[in-house]
C-alpha cells in the first residue's frame, strides 16, 4: 500500500534535486530555472498528497495556482535569460557575480 | 533719556554692521556718527546738572535677565555722578573719534564695519558705567574687550594685527578671570550682585574671614584682590600690561578711543565704583597703591626710549593708568576720576594728533623719520603741543591755573603724599615719573615737529614718492602691513645693538627727500581743535567739582568713597609738595629740550654710556621675552603634549581611528562572504531557513 509518506519521501527527493540543482550547479542558468520548477514541484506533490490524505480539496487548488505561478515564474526567468545573455554573451552560472561585495 | 543713550549706538551698530557693504559707506558713516554725536549731546545734559549740584541720581530698570533663587540680575541703566562722568567722557570722544576717522580712515574700502565696531564698542562702554549689578559690568566688560579685539585686528590681513589682537584677548582673559572669580566670591559673600546693596554691607564685612584650601583669608581683601586683577588686566596694570603697546597695531582712531581714552579706564571706574568696598580693606588698597605706582614708573621709563610715536603715547597711557591707580589706592578716588577724565581729553588729543601726523607722513610711525613738520602740519602741532602741557601738567603751582593736567595729576600727587604710608611712597615715585612724563612727552614733539626733516630715509615717504600719483595710496591696508613687518626688525636690530639708533643713523639720508606733508582734512582737524579745548580748560573748569574738599562731597553725591578730609589734607601740604611737580616738568622740558633739539648728539652719547640701561627699556623691561618663558612656551609644550599625546596618541586612537580600523578590519572578513554568486547567496539562504525553522521548532 502507498501511504502518506511515500509520496512525502518522493516529494522531499525532489526538492533536495531541485536545491542541489542551485547549488552544485555552475554551468548555466537554465538548469537553476528548472530546478526551481522541481522544488515547486516537490511542494505540489506534498500539497496534493496532504489534500487527499486530509481530504481536503484546498490543498489540490492550491496546487493548481502554484503550477501557474510557475508557469508564470519560468516564462519571466527565461525572458530575463534572453535579455541577459543578449547582453554579457554568456549564461554561465560563475560568470554571474555582480552582486559581489 | 538714558536708555537712549545706552541704546542708540548699539542700534547704529547693527544697522551699520548688518546693512555693511548693502548700505555704502556714506549713510554707514552718518548713522553711527550722527546716533553719537546726539547721545553725547544728551551726555551733556545729564552730566552739567550734576556739576550744577541739582543732580538726581535714579536707576532706570530695562528688564529681568537672570532670576534664579536668590540670584536677580537685571538690565538696568544707574545714572550717578560717576557714570555722569564716564558718559561725558565716553561720548564726547567717541563722537569725536568718529568724525575724525571720516578722514583718518577715508582710503579704507571697509569702512561700515569700523564704524560698526565703533559704536559697538560705545554701547558696550556704555553699559559697563550704567551697570548697577556686577554681572552687567562684567557683559559690558567682556563686549569693551571684544570690540577691541575686533578693532586691533581690524587689518586682518595683516598677521601683526591679528597676532597683537589675540594677544590682547587672551592677557585680558587672565584679568577676566580674576573679575570673575571676585563676582562669585562676593555673591558668595553678600548673597546679591546688586552694587548698591554690595557697597551698603561692605563696611559689615570688614575684618571677617574666609576660608580656602585650609586657609583662612581677610575677606574683604581676598574679594578686592580679586577684582582689582580684573581691573589691572583691563587698565594694562604691571603684570598685565603686554597688550597695551601691542594694541596699537589696530588703526589710530580706535587706539585713541579704547586705548587712551575710555576703556583701559574701566579697571579705574571700575576700583573707584566699589570705592566703598575697597575702603574696607587696608591690604588690598596698599597693593593697589604699589602696582599703580610701579606701572606709572616702569611705563614711564620704557616710554622714554621707544621710537614708534604710537608706542610712546601707550606707554605713557600705561604710565598715567598707574597715577590714576595709586590715586585711588591712597583713597583719593576723587583724584582718581578727575585724572580720568582730564586724561581722556588730553592723551585722546595726542593719538589723533599722532594720527594726523601719521596720516600726513604716508603712514610712518617712526618718529626717527619725523622732524622739522610744525611749518607742514601747523594746526597737528599747536593742538598736539597743547596736548603735551596738558599731560606735562604745566600750571603756576600758587596760583592754580594751568593746563588739565597740572589738576589732576598734582591733585594725585597731593593727595599721595598727604596720605602718608603707601602714599609717600607713590608721591615720590610718580614725581619721578612725572619728570619721565614731561621728557618723552616733550621728546615725541622736538622729535616730531622740531629740527630738520628726516623723511627721505623713510620707506614709507620714499614709497609715496615713487608713487605714479603721489598721494593714491589705496592699499592702505597692505601698505601698513609691509611698514610694521619693515618696522619690526629694526626695532629688533636696535635693541641688539648697544649703540642703537636713537636719532637716524648717520648712513640714513636726511632731508626732506622732496617730500611735501600736507595738513590732514577738516573733519580731523576739527576733532583736535574740540579736544585741545577740553585738554586746556577741563582741569580749570572742574577741579573743585571733582577734587575740591567741599564741592567734591555736593558732586559725587556718595557715588564713590570721597574723602574729603584727604583732599583738604591735600590742598594744605607744604609748598615744595607743591612745587615739585612743576619742577620737574620743567626739568623734563629742559633735557628734552637740550637732547633733541640743542645737542642732538646726546641721545647717541647716552646709549654708548648707559648701553645695558638703553637695551633694557628698549625691550620693555623684557617683560614679552620673560612672559615667553614662563608662560607661552609652557603652554605651547603642554598644548603640544595633549595635542600628539593625549588626543592623537590615545584617544583618536584608540576612539575614533581605533573603532574605524577595527570596522575596516571586520569588514575585510565579512566581505569575503559576499562572493556574488547566485548560488552562495542561496546556500545561506537555505541554512538560514534551516536554522530558523529548527529554532522555531526547538523552542
Amino acid at each position: 500500500m502507498i501511504g502518506l509518506q511515500h509520496y512525502l519521501v518522493v516529494s522531499a527527493i525532489v526538492f533536495v534535486i531541485g536545491v542541489l540543482g542551485i547549488f552544485i550547479n555552475r554551468k548555466n542558468i537554465i538548469i537553476i530555472l528548472m530546478a526551481i520548477e522541481l522544488i515547486l514541484l516537490s511542494v505540489n506533490i506534498n500539497l496534493v498528497a496532504f489534500s487527499v490524505f486530509l481530504n481536503d480539496m484546498v490543498g489540490q487548488v492550491f496546487s493548481m495556482f502554484v503550477l501557474t505561478v510557475a508557469a508564470g515564474e519560468g516564462a519571466i526567468g527565461l525572458a530575463i535569460l534572453v535579455i541577459y545573455f543578449r547582453g554579457r554573451g554568456s549564461i554561465a552560472v560563475d560568470d554571474v557575480n555582480r552582486m559581489k561585495g | 533719556m538714558i536708555q537712549l543713550i545706552v541704546l542708540l549706538p548699539l542700534l547704529a551698530a547693527i544697522i551699520a554692521g548688518l546693512g555693511n557693504k548693502a548700505l555704502g559707506k556714506l549713510p554707514a558713516k552718518i548713522i553711527t556718527t550722527g546716533a553719537l554725536f546726539a547721545i553725547c549731546a544728551m551726555s551733556w545734559s545729564i552730566f552739567i546738572p550734576f556739576v550744577m549740584g541739582n543732580g538726581e541720581a535714579y536707576v532706570a530698570p530695562l528688564f529681568t535677565w537672570i532670576q534664579s533663587g536668590s540670584f536677580d540680575a537685571q538690565w538696568a541703566l544707574r545714572v550717578d555722578t560717576m557714570t555722569a562722568v564716564m558718559l561725558v567722557v565716553i561720548t564726547s570722544v567717541s563722537s569725536l573719534v568718529h568724525l575724525y576717522s571720516w578722514g583718518y580712515m577715508d582710503e579704507e574700502p571697509d569702512q561700515p564695519r569700523f564704524f560698526a565696531y565703533l559704536s559697538l564698542f560705545t554701547f558696550a562702554m556704555l553699559m559697563l558705567v550704567t551697570a548697577n549689578n556686577l554681572l552687567q559690568m562684567f557683559f559690558g566688560w567682556e563686549g569693551v574687550g571684544l570690540a577691541s579685539y575686533l578693532l586691533i585686528g581690524f587689518w586682518f590681513r595683516k598677521p601683526s594685527a591679528n597676532a597683537a589682537a589675540i594677544k590682547a584677548f587672551v592677557v585680558n582673559r587672565v584679568g577676566d578671570l580674576g573679575f570673575m572669580m571676585g563676582i562669585f566670591g562676593t555673591y558668595l559673600v553678600f548673597n546679591t550682585i546688586s552694587i548698591p546693596e554690595i557697597l551698603e554691607m561692605a563696611p559689615s564685612m570688614a575684618g571677617s574671614t574666609i576660608g580656602f584650601l585650609g586657609a583662612r583669608f581677610d575677606t574683604m581683601t581676598v574679594l578686592c584682590l580679586l577684582l582689582f586683577i580684573g581691573a589691572m588686566g583691563k587698565s594694562a596694570q604691571l603684570g598685565l600690561h603686554t597688550w597695551l603697546p601691542d594694541a596699537m597695531e589696530g588703526p589710530t582712531p580706535v587706539s585713541a578711543l579704547i586705548h587712551a581714552a575710555t576703556m583701559v579706564t574701566a579697571g579705574v571706574f571700575m576700583v573707584c565704583r566699589l570705592s566703598p568696598m575697597f575702603e574696607t580693606s587696608e591690604t588690598a588698597l596698599t597693593v593697589v597703591t604699589y602696582v599703580g605706582a610701579a606701572t606709572c614708573l616702569f611705563a614711564a621709563t620704557v616710554g622714554t626710549v621707544q621710537t614708534d610715536i604710537k608706542r610712546v603715547i601707550a606707554y605713557s597711557t600705561c604710565s598715567q593708568l598707574g597715577y590714576m591707580f595709586f590715586a585711588a589706592g591712597v583713597g583719593a578716588y576723587g583724584a582718581a576720576m578727575f585724572h580720568l577724565f582730564t586724561h581722556a581729553f588730553f592723551k585722546a588729543l595726542l593719538f589723533l594728533g599722532a594720527g594726523s601726523v601719521i596720516h600726513a607722513m604716508h603712514h610712518e610711525q617712526d618718529m626717527r623719520y619725523y622732524g622739522g613738520l610744525r611749518k607742514s602740519i601747523p594746526i597737528t602741532f599747536w593742538t598736539m603741543t597743547l596736548g603735551t602741557l596738558a599731560i606735562t601738567g604745566v600750571g603756576l603751582p600758587i596760583i592754580g591755573i594751568g593746563f588739565a593736567g597740572f589738576y589732576s595729576k598734582d591733585g594725585i600727587l597731593e593727595a599721595a603724599y598727604a596720605a602718608g604710608g603707601a602714599g609717600t611712597g607713590a608721591f615720590l615715585v610718580g614725581v619721578f615719573a612725572a619728570l619721565l612724563t614731561s621728557f618723552y612727552s616733550w621728546r615725541l614733539v622736538f622729535l616730531t615737529f622740531f629740527g630738520k626733516p628726516r623723511w627721505a630715509a623713510s620707506e614709507h615717504i620714499q614709497h609715496a614718492l615713487h608713487d605714479a600719483h603721489g598721494h593714491g595710496h589705496d592699499d592702505h591696508a597692505t601698505h601698513g602691513h609691509g611698514s610694521e613687518e619693515a618696522n619690526a626688525p629694526a626695532q629688533e636690530h636696535a635693541g641688539h645693538d648697544p649703540h642703537g639708533h636713537e636719532t637716524a643713523p648717520a648712513h640714513m639720508a636726511t632731508g626732506t627727500g622732496g617730500y611735501h606733508p600736507h595738513e590732514s582734512p577738516w573733519v580731523m582737524l576739527v576733532p583736535l581743535i574740540v579736544l585741545s579745548i577740553g585738554a586746556v580748560f577741563a582741569g580749570l573748569v572742574f577741579h573743585d567739582q571733582f577734587i575740591g574738599s567741599e564741592g567734591g562731597i555736593a558732586f559725587w553725591q556718595g557715588s564713590l568713597a570721597f574723602d574729603s578730609h584727604l583732599m583738604h589734607a591735600a590742598h594744605e601740604v607744604p609748598t615744595w609738595v607743591k612745587f615739585s611737580p612743576f619742577t620737574v616738568m620743567l626739568t623734563g622740558l629742559a633735557i628734552a629740550w637740550l637732547a633733541y633739539v640743542k645737542y642732538t648728539d646726546w641721545p647717541q652719547r647716552f646709549v654708548a654710556q648707559f648701553g645695558v640701561l638703553y637695551t633694557f627699556l628698549l625691550n620693555k623691561w623684557y617683560f614679552d621675552e620673560l612672559y615667553n618663558l614662563l608662560f607661552v612656551k609652557p603652554a605651547f609644550a603642554i598644548g603640544r603634549f595633549f595635542w600628539k599625546f593625549g588626543d592623537v596618541g590615545f584617544i583618536d586612537r584608540f576612539g575614533p581611528n581605533g573603532l574605524a580600523a577595527l570596522v575596516v578590519q571586520g569588514n575585510k572578513v565579512t566581505r569575503r562572504l559576499q562572493s556574488g554568486y547566485l548560488y552562495t547567496y542561496a546556500l545561506v539562504m537555505l541554512i538560514g531557513l534551516a536554522a530558523a525553522a529548527t529554532w522555531a521548532m526547538t523552542r
